[in-house]
C-alpha cells in the first residue's frame, strides 16, 4: 500500500490535468459534470481495487469516447427520474388550477375579454364564430411571436438593463395584483370577513418574498413554490379572458410555433437558448422552473483559507512563528474535514489536495452550474410548459360541466406528453448533448 | 352524504390501490412511467369504445328501450374486447421497451422485469378504470342530497366503491395472467382473462340486486389472486414463510415486490453474449434469481 501511495504522489498532477481536461472536453453542459461523477461512481462501485490507484489515469481520447458510450445509458437512466422530477411540479400547478376553477366561479365567469382578442365568440352562426375565433388566434399568435422576437434580440445585443426591467414590472404584476384579485375572490367564494390592512400585510409579504426569491436566491423549495403559483395564476386568467374556441386554437397553434420555434436552426427561442450556451449563462431564472440549485462558481474560494489563517494566527498570537506556520499548513486541507478525506481516500484512492491543485482546478474554464450529488441532475421546464398545460387542463375542466372526467382524461394525457422524448426541453438537452459531443470529437483529433 | 361518505367511499374504493401503488411503485421512477403509460393505454381504448356506442346511440331510435338496453349491452362487451386489446398491445410495447433497456444497460440485464411490468401496467389499468368509475360519483357525494330517494338503492355509494375496489384488483391480477398467458403463448390464459372479464362485466347488469353482481366479482378475483400468485412462483411454502416473517433464502433477489416467489421465468443471457435476445421458454437450470 505504501508504494502505490507514493507511486499516486508524483501520478496526482496528471490525475488531476486528466480530470481537469476531461472537464473542459465535455464543455459546459450538464452531461460533463454527469460524466465525471459518473466516472468517480464508477470507481466508488469498483471498491477494492480502484482503477486509478496506482495507475495513471488513460489517455484523454479513452475517457472521452468511454464517456458518450455511457452517457446514452445516462440520458436513459436519469430520464426516468427527470421525468418524475417534472411530474410533480406540473401535477402541483394544474391541481391549483383546477381546485380553483371548480371552487371559484370567479374565473368562470364571462368578463369580457382581453384586448389581444378583440373579435366576440357571441354570433349568430357558427360559421362567424369559427371566423372571429381564427382571427383571435392569429392576432394572439401575433403578438407572441414579436414579444418573442423582440426579446432575442434584446438578448443578443445584450439590453440585459431592458430585459430584467421588463422581467420585474411583469413578476410585479403578478406576484402582488393578480394575487390581490385571486386572494379577494377566494374570500368572497367562502364568505371570509377581511380588512384592507390585513390584505395589505399579507400582499405585501407574498409579493416581496416572491420577488426576492424568484430574482434573487432564496430556499429552492420557496423558489419553486413561487414559480408554481405565478404559473397557476397566469393560467387562471387565461382560462378566464379567452372565449373558449379562441382558446382551443391558441393553444394547438402554440403547441406547432412551440416546435418550429425550437427546432428550426433560425428559429427564435432556439437562437436564444444558443446564445446563453456561447455566453455560457443561464437563462433567467424567472422564467425557467428548474429542480436544482444553480450554484455559483468559486464557492470554495481563497478567502477561506486566508480566513482560516488570520484566525490561527489570532489564536496562537503569543505562539512562536514557525509552530504557527506549520499549523496553517496542516489546517489547509481546502476546508475538507478529515473523515471526508479518509472516505474519498478509500473510494477512489488517495488523492491529495493542495493549494496548488485546487488552484489550477479553480482556473479552468468551469461551467456555471454545479450539483452537490450526482444523481440530482436538475431539470429545467420553461414556464411557458407550465401555464400551457395548467390552461388546457383548466378549459376542459372548466367548459366540461362540471365533469370530472374530461379533467382526469387531460390530465393524464398530459402526463403522457410530460413523459414523451419531444418535449422542447428534451429536444433542447438533445441539442446541447449533440453540440458538446462535435465539440469533443474536434478537440480529440486536435490533440491527435 | 357529505364529508363522511365521500372519505369512506374514496377508501374503500381506492385505499388498497394507493396502498399498493406507495409500497411497490412510487419508489422507482420507471414503474411510475409504467403505471401512467397503462392508465393512458386504458383511456385510449375507452375513448374509441364510447365513439362507438355514441354513434351508435345518435343513430338509433331514442324512444326503443329494449333497443337502447341492447345498445347498452353490446357498447360493454365492445368495450371489455377493446380494453383487452389494448392490454395487449401494452405488453407490446412493453416488450420493446424491455429490448431497449437490455441493449442499453450495463449487465445485459433489464432494470425491470416483465412480470414486474405487468403487475404495475395491471394496476395502472385498475386505477384509471376505477377512478373514471368513482370519481363523478365522489364528487357528488360532496354535496347535498339523500342516496336514493326516488326509490332506488340506498347502497348505491357503498356498493359503487365495493365495485371499483375489486374492478382494481381484478385488472390487476388479469395484467399478471394476460402478460403471462402472452409470453409463454398459453392462449387459453389470454381467453380465461376476456372470460373473466367479460363476465363481470354483465353482472353488473344485475345491478340493484348488488348480490349478484358483487359476490360472483369477489369470487372471481380471489380466484385469479390465486391464480396470478401461483404463476409468479408463490407456493403454499412461500406463502407460510412469508406469514411467518422468515427470511427468504434466496440470494440476491432483485424483485422487490416482496409477496412474489423466488423463481423466475425466463433467464437472461448473461454479459457478453448476445444483448437483446430473450428466450422465452423458462430453462430451470440456468435460472438467474432476479
Amino acid at each position: 500500500m505504501s508504494e502505490e501511495s507514493e507511486e499516486s504522489v508524483p501520478l496526482l498532477p496528471l490525475q488531476q490535468e486528466s480530470m481537469a481536461s476531461a472537464l473542459f472536453n465535455t464543455d459546459q453542459n450538464d452531461n460533463s459534470e454527469r460524466r465525471r461523477h459518473d466516472n468517480s461512481e464508477r470507481r466508488r462501485n469498483d471498491n477494492a481495487e480502484s482503477e486509478t490507484n496506482g495507475q495513471p489515469q488513460s489517455n484523454v481520447q479513452q475517457v472521452v469516447e468511454q464517456d458518450e458510450e455511457e452517457d446514452e445509458e445516462l440520458t436513459l437512466k436519469y430520464g426516468a427520474k427527470h421525468v418524475i422530477m417534472l411530474f410533480v411540479p406540473v401535477t402541483l400547478c394544474m391541481v391549483v388550477v383546477v381546485a380553483t376553477i371548480k371552487s371559484v366561479s370567479f374565473y368562470t365567469r364571462k368578463d369580457g375579454q382581453l384586448i389581444y382578442t378583440p373579435f366576440t365568440e357571441e354570433t349568430e352562426t357558427v360559421g362567424q364564430r369559427a371566423l372571429n375565433s381564427i382571427l383571435n388566434a392569429a392576432i394572439m399568435i401575433s403578438v407572441i411571436i414579436v414579444m418573442t422576437i423582440l426579446l432575442v434580440v434584446l438578448y443578443k445585443y445584450r439590453c440585459y438593463k431592458v430585459i430584467h426591467g421588463w422581467l420585474i414590472i411583469s413578476s410585479l404584476l403578478l406576484l402582488f395584483f393578480f394575487s390581490f384579485i385571486y386572494l379577494g375572490e377566494v374570500f368572497k367564494t367562502y364568505n371570509v370577513a377581511m380588512d384592507y390592512i390585513t390584505v395589505a400585510l399579507m400582499i405585501w409579504n407574498f409579493g416581496v418574498v416572491g420577488m426576492i426569491c424568484i430574482h434573487w436566491k432564496g430556499p429552492l423549495r420557496l423558489q419553486q413554490a413561487y414559480l408554481i403559483m405565478i404559473s397557476a395564476l397566469m393560467a387562471l386568467v387565461f382560462i378566464k379572458y379567452l372565449p373558449e374556441w379562441t382558446a382551443w386554437l391558441i393553444l394547438a397553434v402554440i403547441s406547432v410555433y412551440d416546435l418550429i420555434a425550437v427546432l428550426c436552426p433560425k428559429g427564435p427561442l432556439r437562437m436564444l437558448v444558443e446564445t446563453a450556451q456561447e455566453r455560457n449563462e443561464t437563462l433567467f431564472p424567472a422564467l425557467i422552473y428548474s429542480s436544482t440549485m444553480i450554484w455559483l462558481v468559486n464557492m470554495a474560494e481563497e478567502d477561506p483559507e486566508a480566513q482560516r489563517k488570520s484566525k490561527n494566527s489570532t489564536y496562537d498570537k503569543k505562539a512562536p512563528a514557525n509552530r504557527t506556520q506549520n499549523e496553517d499548513a496542516d489546517a489547509d486541507d481546502g476546508g475538507f474535514s478529515q473523515e471526508w478525506q479518509q472516505q474519498r481516500d478509500n473510494r477512489i484512492g488517495p488523492i491529495e489536495s493542495t493549494p496548488e491543485s485546487r488552484a489550477a482546478v479553480q482556473a479552468l474554464p468551469s461551467n456555471s452550474q454545479t450539483s452537490e450529488d450526482p444523481e440530482e441532475r436538475g431539470v429545467k421546464l420553461g414556464l411557458g410548459d407550465f401555464i400551457f398545460y395548467s390552461v388546457l387542463v383548466g378549459k376542459a375542466s372548466a367548459t366540461a360541466s362540471g365533469d370530472w372526467n374530461t379533467t382526469l382524461a387531460c390530465f393524464v394525457a398530459i402526463l403522457i406528453v410530460c413523459c414523451s422524448a419531444f418535449s422542447p426541453q428534451e429536444m433542447n438537452s438533445l441539442l446541447v448533448f449533440a453540440s458538446s459531443s462535435s465539440l469533443s470529437a474536434k478537440v480529440e483529433s486536435s490533440s491527435d | 352524504m357529505t364529508l363522511a361518505v365521500f372519505f369512506g367511499c374514496t377508501f374503500i374504493a381506492f385505499g388498497p390501490a394507493f396502498s399498493l401503488f406507495i409500497f411497490t411503485i412510487a419508489r422507482d421512477p420507471l414503474r411510475i412511467i409504467i403505471l401512467i403509460a397503462g392508465a393512458f393505454f386504458w383511456l385510449v381504448s375507452l375513448l374509441l369504445s364510447s365513439l362507438i356506442w355514441f354513434i351508435a346511440v345518435k343513430a338509433s331510435n331514442p324512444q326503443d328501450e329494449q333497443l337502447q338496453k341492447g345498445l347498452l349491452i353490446f357498447g360493454v362487451m365492445f368495450s371489455v374486447l377493446l380494453q383487452e386489446a389494448f392490454r395487449f398491445l401494452y405488453y407490446k410495447l412493453l416488450r420493446k421497451a424491455i429490448e431497449g433497456l437490455v441493449a442499453l444497460s450495463e449487465d445485459g440485464c433489464s432494470p425491470i422485469s416483465i412480470q414486474q411490468m405487468a403487475y404495475v401496467a395491471g394496476v395502472g389499468f385498475g386505477l384509471m378504470s376505477g377512478a373514471f368509475s368513482m370519481i363523478n360519483l365522489l364528487a357528488d357525494s360532496l354535496g347535498p342530497g339523500t342516496v336514493g330517494i326516488h326509490g332506488d338503492s340506498q347502497l348505491y355509494f357503498l356498493t359503487s366503491a365495493f365495485m371499483t375496489m375489486v374492478l382494481i384488483f381484478l385488472h390487476t391480477f388479469w395484467g399478471i395472467l394476460f402478460f403471462h398467458g402472452c409470453e409463454h403463448r398459453r392462449w387459453w390464459e389470454i381467453a380465461a382473462v376476456v372470460i373473466m372479464h367479460l363476465t363481470v362485466s354483465g353482472l353488473s347488469f344485475c345491478n340493484p340486486l348488488y348480490v349478484g353482481s358483487l359476490v360472483p366479482s369477489y369470487l372471481l378475483m380471489v380466484g385469479a389472486a390465486a391464480w396470478a400468485y401461483l404463476l409468479s412462483g408463490g407456493s403454499a411454502q412461500n406463502l407460510r414463510r412469508f406469514l411467518l416473517c422468515k427470511c427468504c433464502s434466496r440470494r440476491g433477489g432483485g424483485d422487490t415486490l416482496g409477496l412474489m416467489g423466488c423463481q423466475d421465468w425466463y433467464h437472461w443471457t448473461p454479459n457478453g453474449s448476445e444483448k437483446g435476445i430473450i428466450p422465452l421458454s423458462p430453462r430451470p437450470e440456468k435460472q438467474v434469481v432476479f
